[in-house]
């Protein structure tokens, strides 16, 4: 274990170094703003770890129609200015970057308006603004599959299919503990329309960065004594939450997380507190053949990411496999329409991520299916889905509890981002439209 | 009433758990007249250190001497490399010198042990006191209880070693000049590897029922944000005044955050007491029971 983290340490993850790993112009070349040290360390590991493994697993079989992929990391630690200068650091790179994905709405904020200005697509898979949906304002952003609005339009969609029927919630009690950040309030109009319109009292609980003691909240919680808790946490706060709960004797059945804090990292420490706890997720738990494929060519060939191949699967080195192919489907779409086997410039790519359709059948020819819900964007619909499942911590693994994706009401938060983006537009004196391809 | 006697003893008792970090800053300030800015970092290299031992098949009660002697070696260490070229140096250098060593702690933690979250099983559960729930309708968990009950010998333990011992009166003349001890006689090296020696003690004990509680983690580091306001408020050089001002901060962050925040939104655990410790500031700087300070002009 000791060897395994300095030799993790030597392989590239001194703070603020770029390190580069066989980038070369005739590649596609993809900048990784990762972070493999500080405090979210545990995370960023597994998501960027995932993704260079799906590279690698690329490149080892035959490279997109022979376009080999590249990839320069640097370390964010998570820290917006350092993941900002990451950004400026790597983008020209390489003959320029192909697409960024930051995995933090800090750096996603700092660099908005830049990739706008780079013209680089930026993706934001499950994090991020939820009005950047509507590529007609926000032609460089994709924050696909699933946004933190229509994460929660599906948690409520859930709680209503769990109560019996969404008229059974009227007169329940739904409390949403959140880290108090733009991140914790993002869902709030979501709820508080829901509230009105089915008829339960959703009373909110604030719990101040990093939310290493919650004893007060779960107090509240057990004094209110609601019918569910939706948990809308991150790091710490998590493990702490579900301990706290436990703590003051309020069923962990009853909890509901966002989806990060559905990860290995937020329930292990928790220890016995976490066993049935449920939280949301864009990706089904389980084994996939690309997964399998991970181990049997990538691994195997010792070019693997993680130190610990048993990371393999586990929930963000899914997300970090997941965002991978969808980078790659983009590039691959891309040359659909440019020229296979070219090198793509960041603007087709961008068209790509505009007109993705990864459907089951694309799916199962990639051995993903059913990993993720399927995607289909549009200019209108940078997210392409909308579609998540609810997964359960049974004290060892997590496992499936909605067998199929749950949808929350889409007219009501397409309603919402059309009015919110609407609002950027006309702040930024954006004028709406698509753009060509 | 019940419901307020629940929010009073939960806080006194997550007070009780802030109060074991500051003591680390005590004993260090006390012998030293350094504030030690690494202590949160000790506090997760200690328990990441201790698990780390005990994920390579080590029971607890091997990997936790094991882990002490690991926290000696980082405080001879300290003393030799970060100390001993500073002595006699103005105290903001000292403190300077502790900024540096947190963030090389902070990384050297982490490079040796990775950057994984772990669960640590101590044997105590966090649970609630079946027996006083069913009386009286209170929830206290078992784990705090305990904890306090360790934090409490632990005082005891360094209040005799401060006022009953030699090597405490030791501490206290090169706290309260480095160059009028040195002409006494007392080795000032070896007296502060012995407070770091301490002070890595006392971390590991902290980091092991912190971690016990949320995981070991890079966010142990941030427990010592909580321990400021318990140092401002119980003064830095007091081994009681850590506790006192423990339990004063967490009794009110809680009661602050349950009676006060829903008025302003909620959310004001985390500043709250540095607010509260501001006002005694002004009241009283040295602290409830910090040493007050004299100086002819």
């Amino acid at each position: 274990m000791i060897g395994n983290g300095i030799t993790k340490w030597l392989t590239g993850v001194a703070v603020g170094v770029a390190v580069a790993t066989s980038a070369l112009a005739q590649d596609q070349y993809i900048p990784i703003l990762s972070y493999r040290v500080g405090p979210y360390a545990a995370g960023g590991s597994g998501f960027f770890g995932g993704s260079i493994d799906y590279f690698n697993l690329i490149n080892a079989t035959g490279g997109i129609n022979g376009v080999k992929i590249s990839w320069e990391e640097c370390e964010t630690e998570y820290n917006a200015s350092r993941g900002v200068e990451c950004y400026e650091r790597l983008k020209k790179n390489n003959g320029g970057a192909s697409l960024v994905e930051p995995l933090s709405t800090g750096i996603a904020y700092g660099i908005l308006d830049r990739v706008a200005q780079d013209k680089i697509a930026m993706t934001t898979l499950g994090y991020g603004r939820s009005d950047a949906a509507n590529g007609q304002v926000f032609p460089w952003v994709f924050p696909l599959i699933t946004s933190y609005w229509n994460q929660a339009a599906g948690m409520i969609k859930y709680l209503g299919e769990k109560a019996g029927g969404m008229d059974k919630l009227k007169g329940k009690k739904i409390v949403q503990i959140y880290h108090d950040s733009a991140y914790g309030k993002e869902p709030f109009p979501v709820f508080e329309a829901y509230a009105k319109q089915l008829g339960f009292e959703y009373i909110k609980i604030a719990v101040p960065h990093p939310g290493n003691e919650q004893q007060s909240q779960w107090l509240q919680i057990r004094q209110a004594n609601p019918d569910y808790v939706i948990l809308w946490g991150w790091g710490v706060m998590n493990p702490t939450s579900l301990k706290a709960a436990a703590r003051v004797g309020y069923p962990r059945e009853k909890i509901l997380g966002v989806w990060w804090a559905g990860s290995e990292e937020d329930v292990i420490p928790a220890g016995d507190a976490a066993k049935g706890y449920t939280s949301m997720t864009f990706n089904t738990p389980g084994n996939y053949p690309v997964l399998d494929q991970i181990r049997q060519k990538v691994y195997a060939a010792k070019k693997g990411n993680l130190e610990d191949m048993s990371r393999v699967g586990s929930v963000y080195h899914m997300r970090g496999v997941t965002a991978a192919i969808l980078w790659v489907e983009a590039i691959r779409k891309a040359q659909e329409k440019y020229g296979k086997g070219k090198l793509m410039s960041a603007a087709q790519i961008r068209w790509g991520f505009e007109n993705l359709n990864v459907d089951e059948a694309r799916q199962k020819a990639l051995g993903a299916f059913g990993m993720f819900p399927t995607v289909k964007t549009s200019c209108q619909d940078h997210e392409g889905s909308g579609a998540v499942k609810v997964q359960l911590w049974d004290g060892k693994a997590w496992k499936a509890v909605t067998p199929n994706w749950v949808v929350g009401d889409k007219a009501m938060t397409r309603a919402m981002l059309e009015k919110s983006s609407a609002e950027y537009a006309a702040e930024k004196k954006i004028t709406a439209g698509c753009m060509a391809g | 009433m019940q419901f307020f006697l629940e929010v009073l003893l939960g806080g006194l008792l997550s007070g009780v758990m802030y109060a074991l970090v500051a003591l680390g800053y005590v004993l260090i300030f006390k012998a030293s007249g350094v504030f030690n800015y690494a202590q949160g970092a000790m506090v997760f290299f200690a328990a990441l250190t201790c698990v780390g031992f005990s994920e390579m098949g080590m029971s607890l009660w091997l990997a936790a001497p094991l882990t002490m002697l690991v926290m000696v070696a980082l405080a001879l260490a300290t003393e030799r490399i970060v100390l001993r070229p500073l002595v006699n140096q103005n105290e903001i250098t000292l403190f300077m010198a502790t900024i540096g060593l947190t963030f090389f702690i902070e990384g050297l933690a982490q490079l040796v042990w990775g950057s994984q979250v772990h669960p640590l099983e101590l044997g105590i559960e966090d649970v609630p006191l079946q027996w006083m729930l069913d009386r009286t309708g209170i929830a206290v968990s078992q784990f705090d209880l305990i904890a306090a009950l360790i934090c409490a010998i632990l005082v005891a333990a360094l209040a005799v070693l401060f006022s009953k011992t030699k090597i405490g009166r030791a501490l206290r003349a090169v706290a309260d000049d480095h160059q009028a001890a040195q002409a006494v006689g007392i080795p000032l090296q070896y007296i502060w590897a012995v407070v770091w020696t301490v002070a890595g003690f006392v971390a590991l004990v902290a980091g092991l029922l912190w971690g016990s509680r949320n995981g070991v983690q890079f966010a142990l580091t941030f427990v010592a944000l909580k321990a400021l306001p318990v140092l401002i408020l119980g003064g830095f050089t007091s081994v009681p005044g850590a506790i006192v001002g423990g339990l004063i901060i967490g009794a009110s962050e809680k009661l602050a955050e349950v009676y006060l925040g829903p008025m302003v939104g909620g959310g004001i655990e985390g500043w709250f007491p540095y607010v509260l410790a501001l006002g005694f500031l002004l009241v009283r700087p040295e602290g409830l029971f910090g040493e007050k300070i004299i100086r002819r002009v």
